[in-house]
C-alpha cells in the first residue's frame, strides 16, 4: 500500500468507529484526540481493526505513534508497504 | 474450543460478546434462564408486555454528542444513535414531606429548585455539579473513590435534608451498599441521573436487547439459552472450560463471567468454601398497575418520583419484614416525550419499587407467597399515593415481582439488584484467565452494565488474543 492508500484505510476505520464525524475536514498533523475526541478505547479499536483487516500487529508501547494521521501513516508505511490493496 | 466463554446473557455479557465477535473471536454466551436480559428483561402476562428492571435509561445524551458513556458505547458496539430510539423524560421529582425538587435532563432545573428551597446550599451544590461534569473514572483510580459520599456531601451541603434528597435517587438507581455510598459510585450516579438524565425507547428494554442480540448473532456469536453453568473446571490454576447443568462440557481459552463475584468463585472446582456474607443484601419488589387511562389524564406527568416519608432516608434491607414502604420509586413509562409517529403506550402504567427482604420472601410457601404479593402491593401503592394523585380506582390489572423473581432472572445471591457492595473494578479473579463483568465488576444500570462488558472484553479478552 502507498501512503495515500494507507491514509484511505485509516479514514475508513475512523468512519466505522465514529460514523457521525465528517472526516473530509480531517487535518493530518493535528491529533485525533483533539479533532475527534478519541479516547484510549477508540485507539484500541484502530489497532484491532488494523489487525483484523490486514494482520498488522502493533505492540502496546507503539500506540503513541497513532496520535495523528500524519504520524500514523509514517508509522504504518513500512509495516503495510507489502500489503496489496484489496 | 471457544476463544471466550461468557457466562450470562445480560447487558454486560451481550456487549462483551459483540466486542469479541466483532474482532473474529469464537464466542459463546451461556444463559441459565430461558430468556436474555438478566435483571433487565421482560415477560408477558395476560396479553400484556411487562418490563423487569428498566424504569429509565440513565446517561442520556443527544445524537452526535462525542463524550460520555452513551456515546462511548455506541461507538464501541458500532451502533447508530437511531438504534436506541430514545425518548427523553418529561421530568422527574424527589419528594419528601413538605418539600419537593423537580429535575430533568438539564441540570439548571435542579439548580433553580435547590436555590429556591435550600438557598444556603446552592453554592455548594453548584460546586459539586461543576466538578462532576466530566467525571469519567471507570477504573476507580480516584483516591477519593472509596470515601463516604455522606462525608463529602457534609463538607459541601450545609442543609442535612438536601443531602438526604440528593442521595435518595442515586442510591435507588445504583447503590449496592447499605446506608452510605462510595464517593466514586456517587459521582458516577450523579452524572448519570442529574447531569445526563433519563430516556427510554418506546418499546422499552426489548428494543435494546433485540439490538444487542441481533448484532451479536450477526457477527457469528453463539447464544445458548437454558444452559446454566454448574462448574468452571480448573486445572493447574487455569480455567479450562465449563460444565453445564446437563453435564455438557465446553472448552474455552478464557471465561468472562457476569454471574457475580461470589457466584462465580463458587462455580470454580478448585474452591471449596466461599464467604457468602459478602453478597449484596438490597433487593426490591415492584408493584405494577395497569390503568384504564394515561397518567396525564389525572394530572400526573412525572416520569420518575423518588419519595421518602420522613426527613431521613433509610437505605437498608428490612430485617424483620417483607418490605419497607417508607421510601420508594414511582415510574410511569407513559411520561416520556415519544415521537408523534409512536404516540403513547396503549395502557397507562404505574410501577412502584419498594425495598424488600429476599430471604423472607423466599421462605414463604406458595399460598402465603401469593397472598403476600397482594398485601405488599396494597401497602406499596398506599404509601406511594401520598406523593402522587391516587390512581387506585383506574386500575385494571396488576402484577408484582419480588426478590424471588429477581433471583430467577439474575441468579444473584439474595436477589441483590445491584450486586455486592465491594466491586472488583479490575475484573480479575484468582485465576489468570477467568474475569468478571457486570454488576459485581463495577457499574450498574443499562449503560453501566454495557460499558462494563465492553471494558472488561477490551482489557482482558482482546489485547491478549493472537490473531
Amino acid at each position: 500500500m502507498s501512503p495515500a492508500e494507507i491514509r484511505d484505510e485509516i479514514i475508513d476505520i475512523l468512519g466505522d468507529i465514529a460514523p457521525d464525524e465528517n472526516l473530509d475536514d480531517l487535518v493530518d498533523d493535528v491529533s485525533f484526540r483533539e479533532q475527534l475526541e478519541l479516547d484510549s478505547m477508540d485507539f484500541l479499536d484502530i489497532v484491532m481493526e488494523l489487525r483484523k483487516r490486514h494482520r498488522v500487529q502493533i505492540p502496546e508501547e507503539d500506540y503513541g505513534n497513532l496520535a495523528s494521521m500524519k504520524l500514523t501513516v509514517t508509522y504504518l508505511e513500512p509495516k503495510m508497504r507489502d500489503i496489496v490493496k484489496a | 474450543m471457544y476463544d471466550t466463554i461468557i457466562i450470562g446473557a445480560g447487558m454486560s455479557g451481550l456487549a462483551a460478546g459483540i466486542r469479541l465477535a466483532h474482532f473474529d473471536q469464537r464466542v459463546c454466551i451461556l444463559e441459565r434462564h430461558y430468556t436474555i436480559g438478566g435483571l433487565n428483561s421482560f415477560y408477558r402476562l395476560g396479553g400484556r408486555d411487562y418490563d423487569v428492571g428498566l424504569h429509565a435509561m440513565t446517561n442520556f445524551a443527544r445524537k452526535g454528542t462525542k463524550r460520555g458513556p452513551l456515546a462511548k458505547l455506541i461507538r464501541q458496539l458500532r451502533f447508530n444513535w437511531e438504534d436506541f430510539a430514545l425518548a427523553e423524560q418529561i421530568g422527574s421529582s424527589i419528594r419528601f414531606p413538605n418539600v419537593a425538587l423537580d429535575f430533568g435532563n438539564d441540570i439548571e432545573l435542579l439548580e433553580s429548585e435547590i436555590a429556591r428551597e435550600f438557598p444556603r446550599s446552592i453554592d455548594g451544590f453548584r460546586k459539586l455539579s461543576q466538578s462532576l461534569l466530566d467525571y469519567d473514572d471507570l477504573s476507580g483510580d480516584d483516591p477519593n473513590f472509596n470515601r463516604s459520599a455522606r462525608d463529602v456531601l457534609g463538607e459541601l451541603i450545609p442543609d442535612p435534608l438536601l443531602r438526604e434528597m440528593i442521595l435518595c435517587p442515586l442510591m435507588w438507581y445504583g447503590n449496592a451498599r447499605e446506608d452510605d455510598m462510595d464517593y466514586g459510585q456517587f459521582c458516577i450516579m450523579f452524572r448519570a441521573c442529574y447531569l445526563e438524565g433519563f430516556a427510554r425507547p418506546y418499546k422499552g428494554v426489548r428494543l435494546i436487547l433485540k439490538n444487542l442480540v441481533r448484532k451479536f448473532r450477526g457477527l457469528g456469536g453463539e447464544l445458548k439459552l437454558r444452559s446454566g453453568v454448574s462448574k468452571i473446571h480448573v486445572e493447574n490454576g487455569h480455567a479450562v472450560g465449563v460444565v453445564l447443568d446437563d453435564g455438557t462440557e465446553i472448552a474455552g481459552r478464557r471465561i468472562l463471567s457476569s454471574a457475580g463475584t461470589i457466584e462465580t468463585l463458587r462455580l470454580c472446582d478448585d474452591i471449596t468454601r466461599v464467604d457468602v456474607a459478602k453478597a449484596g443484601k438490597l433487593s426490591f419488589i415492584e408493584s405494577i398497575s395497569v390503568l384504564d387511562r394515561q397518567p396525564q389524564d389525572f394530572d400526573f406527568d412525572r416520569t420518575i418520583v423518588f419519595y421518602n416519608d420522613s426527613d431521613t432516608f433509610h437505605w437498608r434491607r428490612p430485617d424483620n419484614s417483607l418490605c419497607d414502604a417508607r421510601t420508594g420509586v414511582i415510574c410511569s413509562p407513559n411520561n416520556y416525550r415519544y415521537s408523534a409517529a409512536e404516540g403513547n403506550l396503549p395502557d397507562g402504567i404505574i410501577r412502584i419499587t419498594t425495598l424488600a427482604n429476599h430471604d423472607l420472601w423466599c421462605s414463604l410457601p406458595d399460598p402465603q407467597y401469593q397472598a403476600a404479593k397482594v398485601e405488599q402491593y396494597d401497602a406499596s401503592v398506599a404509601s406511594a399515593v401520598r406523593f402522587m394523585p391516587d390512581f387506585r380506582r383506574f386500575t385494571v390489572a396488576t402484577d408484582v415481582f419480588t426478590p424471588k423473581t429477581i433471583r430467577r432472572f439474575t441468579w444473584h445471591d439474595n436477589g441483590a439488584v445491584y450486586g455486592a457492595p465491594d466491586k472488583r473494578l479490575d475484573g480479575t479473579t484468582h485465576l489468570s484467565n477467568l474475569f468478571l463483568c457486570g454488576t459485581d465488576q463495577g457499574f450498574v444500570g443499562i449503560v453501566g452494565a454495557i460499558l462494563s462488558g465492553i471494558s472488561m472484553a477490551n482489557r482482558h479478552c482482546l489485547t491478549a488474543t493472537d490473531a
